[in-house]
């Protein structure tokens, strides 16, 4: 089933002559669960406010559901549901009357309204608070009930803008665990957008790196990884020694390495040094860096070339090193510079 | 001949209950062809249960009744009629007494007269009023701002001018009602105390100064709404409100007063144009305060005997019976006033609305 439930095409939208988004385009299937990645005010608030209608776009076209958002919000209001960051409810109204506003304001029938919103409320765990007032929920409290609230219309599509934020890690768990589930139990649409990558690398089928308005990859995280550090994305550090110039062609030679760096074992000032050969019963480290993974193959190749081998470890780009890699620097152009360049020699 | 007459008379009844019985039956086939039960069940039905709009006013009307802001408001004005009421009460005799050609309008003075010690009804309403209005208006767009709650309402499927109109219309709702029954029950209470019942024209008379007094709070109310949207920080849309406030019903007073001694053509010199102009003028500028409307619309509805609100010539009082106006006529009499109230809401109302279609809805920020 690869209907395609949300459509951007060229996107582009400015604040007082700053773009906040630009040119972006983005398909988004229905069924999966799509994670917006982006540092803070990199315009995924923006683009979530203009494919509900309530911010028109200065440029490009928006389809959801088949429908245009800027001339028919109201439909696409009615099919999808959006968890604003920082949510906050009628404080004075308990959790349940404030689910029920969002019933009314649907126009749910008060009876199916009264079930589905105590059904919601168990579903995420607050119903022991449905009667006490919104006013006192704690915040992992208040993300639930935005998540039942969000559900309480049975929408198509439901877009989180930033769900997991001040939230403590048990709750963030807990709430992404909780999203995973309603999403794969009622075969929701999510679009998430978070700046925290290691949680939206749990539950996100897709993720969309998105800084300064713009797009700059989309894909499962191994894919991501392959597209962005598509000449060596998998690393092999091995600590050995017996180390020699035969071996050094050995693992050269073997299918995918392309980088091969030696470095003193131990001694952190000894600068690496690729192709320099040291003498052969120092501890050495190699940094292989290969497109795939040939680990046993290095391993293989260091027994049976006379040397000892310490340790092997395998590392693989997550988003992690992809967040720093792209991110952090935040609107510093050079900060993101710098940052690759840390990178490429690491 | 009686068990015929009886059985004849069963039949009849039989024969209505069977056309009343086939009659709630089509009523009720005619009710169900609405969207019934079976467009209920499904969850996307917009159209049962009240629309969005009506969902927001009853949440509206249902804040403001809870909250304690209003219970406050309410006790204050409350307080003030009781007190008008009882002054009025005192010196009512008396004035009775005075001038025994207007003695038809009794319980209008009840509106109108005080002994002294306290303002009258008129002097109450006009100077309590704004504070009602304000406050029931100052924190209504930037508080669901501030709480989180107004992305949230408008990610719902209403349109985004809904929840400013049904602010509006809520509180509206809420402050006739209860000027209404303010005004009622002072009404009933002078009935009770004096034995006089009203006239009909004085009845209507109150309605239409309840229905002024409304309007004049709908003034305050759009102007703190105004304030509610151009403000983030209610402590700041308040502050704003209570200043325009403040400065209509004290300060414009002293400017005019300053304003008139430098204007005002020289005694030995001027004529009687120049009198009758610069008294224009001065009435002109007054009547740019909301107050001063409210205070000659009011006044005007209550008290018969007033016949003109600007400046007469001894020739135009010229052989004028000094006898009450018809209701008719006191209406035509401040007309261009109810005018005026009802442009400054609806261009307050018209200033906020564009200004929150414009606005950006966003979190917190």
């Amino acid at each position: 089933m690869t209907e395609t439930v949300i459509d951007i095409h060229e996107l582009t939208k400015s604040y007082n002559g700053t773009k906040a988004v630009d040119g972006l385009s983005l398909q988004i299937q229905r069924g999966e669960i799509f994670g917006l990645l982006g540092p803070n005010g990199a315009g995924k608030s923006t683009t979530i406010l203009m494919l509900l209608g309530l911010s028109e776009p200065d440029s490009g076209t928006i389809n959801v559901l088949g429908l245009n958002p800027t001339r028919e919000p109201i439909p696409v209001k009615r099919r999808v549901g959006y968890l604003p960051d920082d949510v906050g409810f009628y404080e004075d109204r308990t959790g349940f009357e404030n689910l029920m506003l969002t019933a009314r304001l649907n126009g749910i029938p008060e009876e199916t309204a009264r079930g589905r919103a105590t059904e919601l409320l168990e579903q995420v765990g607050l119903t022991h608070a449905a009667n006490k007032k919104a006013g006192a929920y704690s915040r992992g409290m208040r993300q639930r009930l935005g998540l039942a609230d969000v559900l309480v219309k049975s929408p198509e599509i439901i877009i989180l803008d930033e769900p997991t934020l001040g939230i403590d890690p048990t709750g963030m768990e807990e709430l992404l665990g909780l999203i995973r589930k309603l999403s794969r139990e009622q075969h929701l649409t999510v679009l998430l957008s978070s700046h925290q990558l290691h949680q939206v690398q749990q539950i996100c089928d897709r993720v969309g790196l998105f800084v300064r308005g713009q797009l700059l990859a989309q894909g499962d995280v191994s894919s991501l990884s392959r597209t962005l550090f598509a000449d060596d994305p998998i690393i092999i550090t091995a600590e050995m020694d017996g180390y020699s110039s035969r071996l050094q062609d050995e693992i050269r030679s073997i299918e995918g390495v392309h980088h091969l760096e030696v470095g003193a074992s131990l001694q952190a000032d000894n600068s690496p040094a690729e192709a320099d050969v040291p003498e052969p019963d120092t501890a050495v480290r190699l940094i292989i860096r290969s497109s795939t993974d040939c680990s046993p193959e290095v391993a293989r190749r260091i027994v049976e070339g006379g040397g000892r081998l310490f340790s092997l470890s395998r590392q693989q780009y997550g988003l992690d090193e992809i967040y720093h890699r792209y991110f952090a620097g935040g609107d510093d152009k050079h900060g993101e510079k710098s940052d690759s360049k840390h990178y490429s020699q690491a | 001949m009686e068990r015929r007459a009886t059985a004849s008379i069963t039949a009849k009844l039989k024969s209505l209950g069977a056309s009343a019985s086939s009659l709630a039956a089509k009523v009720k086939q005619s009710l169900s062809k609405r969207p019934g039960p079976s467009a209920r069940d499904s969850v996307r039905a917009h159209h049962s249960g009240p629309s969005p709009f009506g969902v927001l006013i009853r949440k509206e009307v249902a804040d403001h009744i809870r909250s304690w802001r209003f219970i406050l408001l309410l006790g204050i004005i409350a307080l003030t009629c009781v007190a008008s009421l009882y002054t009025a009460m005192n010196s009512i005799q008396e004035a009775i007494r005075s001038d025994s050609e207007t003695n038809d309008f009794v319980i209008l003075k009840l509106f109108t007269i005080s002994d002294g010690t306290l303002p009258t009804f008129i002097g109450f309403v006009g100077f309590l009023g704004p504070l009602l209005g304000i406050g029931m208006g100052f924190d209504a767009i930037n508080s669901e701002r501030n709480k989180g709650t107004l992305s949230r309402i408008m990610a719902q499927p209403i349109h985004r001018d809904d929840l400013l109109n049904a602010k509006f219309v809520a509180s509206l709702m809420v402050i006739s009602l209860m000027f209404l029954t303010l005004g009622l029950l002072t009404m009933a209470l002078g009935t009770l105390i004096i034995g006089i019942p009203p006239t009909f024209e004085e009845f209507l008379r109150v309605i239409s100064f309840l229905v002024v007094t409304i309007f004049y709070v709908a003034f305050w109310l759009n102007l703190s709404i105004t304030f509610s949207v151009r403000f983030r920080q209610p402590a700041t849309s308040a502050l704003s409100s209570i200043a325009v406030w403040l400065f209509f019903s004290f300060f414009f007073d002293m400017i005019l007063n300053l304003l008139a001694r430098g204007i005002a053509p020289n005694a030995a010199t001027a004529t009687m144009n120049d009198v009758l102009n610069y008294q224009n003028m001065m009435l002109w500028l007054g009547r740019l305060s909301p107050y001063t409307l409210f205070n000659e619309a009011a006044s005007t509805l209550l008290m018969p005997s007033i016949r003109n609100l600007g400046p007469l010539t001894t020739e135009q009082v010229y052989g004028a019976i000094a006898s009450p106006l018809p209701f008719g006529q006191s209406l035509l009499l401040v007309w261009p006033q109810i005018t005026g109230l009802t442009a400054a809401t609806l261009i307050c109302f018209a200033i906020s609305y564009v200004m929150f279609l414009r606005q950006e809805i966003r979190g917190r920020a």
